[in-house]
């Protein structure tokens, strides 16, 4: 793993962060060719349009990009003077405004000619692409994922996504006027394998007491495996990231900067435009974040088509709460949390809808500290950065009177 | 033995409240200013209970502030969220308490608390004011009565009147409303302390409501909201004269540790 990290000689980050200027600048020299280029949804089958070598662009990443450089309350605005109710989600706002063709200097990408949906998600995907693929006229290759009402995906369900997926090459053989490669769907796989497999590895260094990361670091990175997991570079990239974690640990060095006196859970999508104001009160008390559950949610591997099926049907949003919490509290025991931060998010109503059982149960099964705040991922107008250090203050004093007894 | 004075400054949204304890044990005195954060309510509230406690500034021993405006009082030695204050000074006050209902000016909040007293976990209210002190003025003006006046008016209701607990703005609608069918105000009165009941219920009953039951904060003082959250809740619910005070309380008691230690 050192060997990866000598012969490409750069910085992780710096590998990750040309990745994704890759992927869009890529799409924007197909659409220049005249090729047609794609949106799709962060967790449809990107192994598909790869295969078939289709240029695709992320309006989920582009959007978080637009809110964390300041631009995601023009664009929510521009949504709603078209008639969408802010009770929308703010990265449906956002790629709706810009879609229908509102300037946007923060995060520019192609226009899409074609549209890959998959509702595993949430199910406001569904109707945020149905409304760009009527506003442009172009196809729309939808793949719809039953919510999974049990732990066990059923045989049933693997049938009814399978004959999807057929139907979505089908569909994309015909925009891309190539025919599907099975072997080349294989190198594919192999890559998105290597991929997810360096990703998690990367994420899993959280475990180390202290953490040689913070937690917040694996939301910038995660660009990657959302626009480009199915590429060889994005393996290597994430391999050069966890060798670099790896030499932390020995090194005793980390990208934590500060005392790490407690060690919480990060629970939802992060306000995107708030990052600097969500991590200053941690930092500040000595709160370092060893888990997300957003981040590593994008890392899954599977050795056949029908465990890949049964890993895009594990989403945060799409499995039941049984799985959810059991996904969860793995997450925190590994990462040895002493605390919870609940991100009861206005853009992500299905997400927020089920943390308050969820806390109840982390409390019982864990036993540890659960704060919850009120925040938006995109829209910052759903965010008060003076309810949100109140919070924090009180899962700090929590923490601190659990640790010593009293405060 | 020499005597120990600490002081809590809470430094609220609409109100400033301070209260000076000797030797963690005895109050001395006690001040209210109806302004809070940003304005100059924190140090008339200060010069007032110096004055009537007949103590200079440097008397006090320690200084704690708490509150929405905590982080602006130079002169506090250390602060502390309003969470851990409130639940200190309920503790003093209830030594039985688990489970603490604040309403303040511009926030609702449940808190449970151990049995040492601690904190153990909390909900708030979102960025409504919808179940705050504030909802409770906007009404007040709309009917034209003073804030004081609600609980002995609600007493005298007849009628329930339903009115909404899901915004202030639509809430004030359907209170000018119902005045302008000739509701009878105390009916209506009556129908807004259910409302607050309802959207404060609920925020309870996320984390469990637990006995004791206190509730605090400067709503506290409206009995009849107290009695429309004993029915919402079907706990009994305790306070105290020193509801509004409470967090400033438990400000003064943390104080106090500070220096036992």
């Amino acid at each position: 793993m050192n060997d990866v990290k000598k012969d490409l000689k750069k910085p992780a980050k710096i590998m990750l962060r040309e990745i994704v200027d890759k992927v869009y600048a890529e799409a924007w020299e197909a659409k220049k060719r005249g090729e047609p280029v794609g949106w799709s949804s962060s967790k449809f089958p990107a192994e598909i349009a790869e295969t078939l070598g289709l240029k695709v662009c992320y309006p989920e990443n582009q959007a978080a990009a637009i809110a964390a450089k300041h631009g995601g309350k023009r664009m929510c605005e521009y949504a709603e003077s078209l008639g969408y109710d802010n009770d929308i989600c703010g990265y449906a706002r956002i790629s709706l405004a810009f879609a229908a063709g509102a300037e946007c200097e923060e995060k520019p990408m192609p226009q899409p000619d074609f549209l890959l949906c998959c509702n595993n998600i949430c199910n406001c995907m569904t109707k945020w692409y149905e409304n760009i693929a009527r506003m442009h006229n172009i196809p729309l290759i939808m793949i719809d994922i039953p919510y999974n009402n049990t732990p066990e995906v059923n045989d049933e369900n693997i049938t009814y996504i399978r004959a999807q997926f057929e139907n979505a090459i089908k569909q994309l053989e015909k925009i891309s006027g190539k025919k599907f490669n099975t072997e080349k769907f294989k190198r594919v796989c192999e890559n998105a394998n290597r991929t997810a497999k360096a990703w998690l590895k990367a994420c899993s260094f959280c475990q180390y007491k202290p953490s040689p990361l913070s937690g917040f670091d694996l939301f910038n990175h995660m660009a990657v495996v959302v626009t480009a997991r199915c590429r060889k570079e994005s393996a290597e990239a994430f391999e050069a990231l966890a060798a670099e974690y790896e030499e932390s640990v020995n090194n005793g060095t980390s990208t934590w900067h500060y005392d790490e006196n407690y060690r919480i859970m990060f629970e939802g999508i992060p306000c995107w435009p708030e990052l600097q104001n969500l991590f200053r009160p941690l930092k500040e008390k000595g709160i370092n974040t060893t888990a997300i559950v957003y981040a590593p949610a994008f890392g899954f591997v599977y050795n056949n088509m029908d465990e890949m099926i049964r890993a895009y049907c594990k989403a945060p949003n799409s499995v039941c709460l049984e799985t959810g919490v059991d996904w969860r509290e793995g997450i925190c025991r590994e990462n040895k949390v002493d605390g919870i931060l609940v991100h009861y998010n206005r853009s992500c109503k299905p997400w927020s809808g089920y943390m308050p059982e969820m806390e109840r149960r982390f409390r019982k099964d864990l036993g540890v500290a659960v704060v919850g705040f009120d925040g938006d991922q995109a829209d910052p107008r759903n965010f008060a950065n003076a309810q949100y250090i109140t919070r924090v203050e009180g899962l700090y004093e929590i923490m601190e009177s659990k640790k010593n007894g009293g405060l | 033995m020499i005597d120990i004075y600490t002081m809590g400054i809470d430094v609220g949204s609409t109100t400033s409240k301070c209260l000076i304890l000797k030797n963690g044990k005895e109050i001395t005195g006690k001040s209210l200013v109806g302004v809070g954060a940003g304005t100059s309510g924190p140090e008339r509230a200060i010069q007032s209970v110096l004055s009537s406690s007949k103590l200079e500034l440097e008397d006090l021993d320690y200084i704690m502030s708490t509150g929405y405006g905590r982080h602006t009082i130079e002169i506090a030695d250390s602060e502390m969220s309003e969470l851990s204050c409130h639940a200190r000074g309920a503790y003093f006050q209830f030594p039985n308490v688990r489970t603490i209902i604040d309403i303040g000016g511009q926030d609702a909040k449940v808190l449970h608390v151990g049995d040492d007293g601690m904190l153990v976990n909390f909900a708030m209210n979102d960025k409504c004011s919808a179940g705050t002190g504030r909802f409770l003025e906007v009404m007040a003006r709309a009917l034209e009565v003073n804030v004081e006046e609600l609980a002995s008016m609600s007493q005298l209701s007849k009628n329930n009147i339903t009115i909404s607990s899901t915004c202030t703005v639509f809430a004030e609608s359907e209170v000018i409303s119902q005045l302008a069918k000739n509701t009878d105000r105390c009916d209506i009165i009556k129908g807004i302390h259910r409302s607050i009941a309802s959207r404060v219920g609920a925020l309870a009953r996320r984390n469990g409501v637990i006995d004791d039951v206190v509730m605090t904060g400067g709503v506290a003082k409206n009995r009849g909201v107290l009695h429309a959250l004993e029915e919402e809740l079907g706990h009994k619910i305790y306070t105290s004269e020193l509801a509004q005070y409470n967090g400033a309380l438990g400000a003064a008691l943390f104080a106090y540790q500070k220096l036992s230690r």
